[in-house]
């Protein structure tokens, strides 16, 4: 018996989100008394594949194979589910993320494996094996049972703490026989090096209430003042002032920064359903009244124009830059 | 080519939902129902694919799993421009029981590309389109922002961290698109309404499948702490006071 969980490598590095997931699973290994075994897919060398057993993996299984360099979700799948077969896991666990939402539903039918996508926090108990969920969009929280032998939990990133569980991890190579992968990928437009807004703890997003694509100087200057992303509501991407994948809220990206600040946002429910897992939100927006402020911890009731400038000088000054 | 979009019957998005029963069941008094959001951008970017008229898409069809009571959304998906309608009468939350009896629809339906919504607003599985694909052991592309056909062939954009990338595969398929895949919904005209209540809406019964997640309980989310207000002309409070109460910056 064991819990699995497959955590994904950015260019062979892990990051936080990676130490998130072998945290989460070795309390769920802890709860079911067993062990945690993390699977990584992918060239990552062994101090890297190492750092996983501070978290609390006890072993480590790394897959390297040509029929894995594409992201294809019939080999990824096949992959993790023949290492959990092959290691009787009870849980998988995996990242809610792009890859994880592609991986885990057919991992589900696969595996036979009743699956919770987007838990929030450890199972409240694992017999019945009952976990909270996102549901309705942050509108509520859901318990659902889980009624499978195997059990599949998806993890928002951002939602539980990173906890250091130093164990001596053994790393274990496996190969894993695939067929060639059927996605065949044309072209890749990426951009090196960019935080991505999934990653950042700060986030400084601005709404219609910005007035202009010209205005957002102060705004981005602010956002890399805190070592923070950008971000925007609907109406701005759709009016095409920022780039889509800046765009937060129900129909774009769900993040949970540690801190989300919203400028120039008003707050319809959509837009809160992308955000409401923030720790902190701070809104700046000219209408008092705006349904923002209900969901923000602090608040400031002015023109976003004018209060941007000096929250730059305010920031610079205590960074002192 | 023939295009299938699965479609979900939701509360409208801005509904406040409240639940009945011991917060055992969502209180469905005074819900506005409509299709799920991304299940209306696909059928959309579906529409746009057969009036093209150079993709070979022969027609466009939608399906979803649920009572009568869920007649009024398909009929919308009708009135949008799909060409016909399957339903497949049932009532679930789970996505595995779900995705199970849309793999009945196809494999007797036979569908080139199929369209699934990235989640359903009300219970965020993010599963359907993903499971059903593998029943039917046939690729699936998630995360899809942009779909074309050339040459008979299905030409994806998917989001992928720090970009996109451009993918193709074999269809059969099963395509999870998200935002992006069209830019507004479509809205029905007065005489897609008109046609919409003569074409046909085609009924199965569900096939027998173990139901695998139950959901017990719901609660709301906790009420944020009151909104600590700092003067407009005073901004510097506020970096003050993220700094000593949040400790974040």
């Amino acid at each position: 018996m064991s819990v699995l969980v497959y955590t994904e490598n950015w260019d062979g590095k892990f990051k936080k989100l990676s130490f998130e997931l072998v945290s989460y699973a070795t309390r769920v290994a802890e709860m079911l008394n067993t062990s945690c075994i993390a699977l990584s897919i992918g060239n990552v060398d062994d101090a890297e594949l190492k750092k996983l057993g501070s978290y609390g993996a006890q072993k480590i299984l790394s897959v390297n194979s040509d029929n894995l360099k594409v992201f294809d979700t019939q080999n990824y799948t096949e992959a993790i589910a023949q290492v959990a077969k092959n290691n009787d896991a009870k849980v998988v666990v995996i990242s809610n993320n792009n890859v994880g939402k592609a991986v885990a539903p057919r991992l589900s039918v696969k595996l036979k494996a009743a699956l919770a996508a987007g838990v929030n926090g450890l199972p409240l108990s694992t017999n019945p094996f009952t976990v909270r969920k996102r549901a309705f969009s942050g509108g509520a929280i859901a318990h659902v049972v889980l009624k499978t032998d195997v059990k599949i939990v998806t993890l928002p990133q951002n939602s539980v703490d990173v906890t250091e569980t130093p164990v001596n991890a053994e790393v274990e190579k496996i190969s894993i026989s695939l067929p060639e992968p059927k996605t065949v990928v044309k072209d890749v437009q990426k951009q090196a090096g960019k935080l991505l807004l999934t990653d950042a703890e700060i986030v400084v997003s601005g709404g219609r209430g910005m007035k202009s694509p010209d205005n957002w100087g102060p705004l981005v200057e602010l956002a890399e003042l805190l070592g923070g992303a950008t971000a925007c509501s609907r109406p701005v991407s759709d009016e095409g002032w920022r780039p889509s994948e800046e765009h937060t809220g129900q129909t774009g990206k769900i993040i949970a920064p540690n801190l989300y600040i919203a400028v120039g946002i008003s707050g319809a429910t959509q837009h809160i359903a992308g955000v409401s897992g923030s720790k902190y939100i701070v809104a700046i927006n000219n209408d008092k009244s705006a349904p923002i402020f209900e969901v923000a911890q602090y608040g400031i009731v002015g023109d976003a124009q004018k209060v941007l400038p000096k929250l730059v000088e305010a920031v610079r000054e205590i960074k002192g830059k | 080519m023939k295009i299938l979009v699965c479609i979900s019957n939701v509360p409208d998005t801005t509904t406040k939902v409240k639940f009945t029963e011991g917060d055992s069941k969502l209180d469905t008094n005074g819900i506005q129902w409509v299709i799920n959001p991304w299940d209306e951008l696909s059928l959309t970017r579906a529409l746009e694919l057969k009036d093209d008229g150079n993709t070979g898409v022969k027609s466009v069809s939608v399906a979803h799993v649920g009572l009568s009571s869920s007649e009024p959304t398909i009929r919308k998906a009708l009135a949008i421009g799909a060409d016909d309608a399957i339903r497949v009468n049932a009532d679930s939350s789970d996505a595995y029981f779900v995705a199970a009896q849309l793999a009945e629809v196809v494999r007797k339906e036979q569908f080139d590309l199929i369209l699934c919504g990235i989640e359903s607003s009300d219970y965020n599985g993010s599963s359907v389109g993903g499971m059903l694909a593998e029943f039917l052991g046939i690729p699936s592309i998630s995360a899809v922002s942009n779909l074309k056909i050339e040459n008979g062939q299905v030409v994806i954009t998917r989001e992928v961290d720090g970009g996109k990338e451009v993918v193709t595969t074999p269809t059969p398929l099963v395509a999870v698109v998200q935002k992006g895949i069209a830019k507004e919904p479509r809205i029905a005209a007065m005489r897609g309404i008109m046609t919409a209540r003569t074409k046909p809406i085609k009924l199965y019964e569900p096939v027998p499948v173990e139901i695998m997640t139950e959901y017990v309980k719901y609660e709301l989310p906790k009420p944020r702490a009151a909104c600590k207000f700092v003067d407009a002309e005073n901004p510097k409070q506020l970096i003050e006071l993220l700094q000593t109460e949040t400790k974040l910056i």
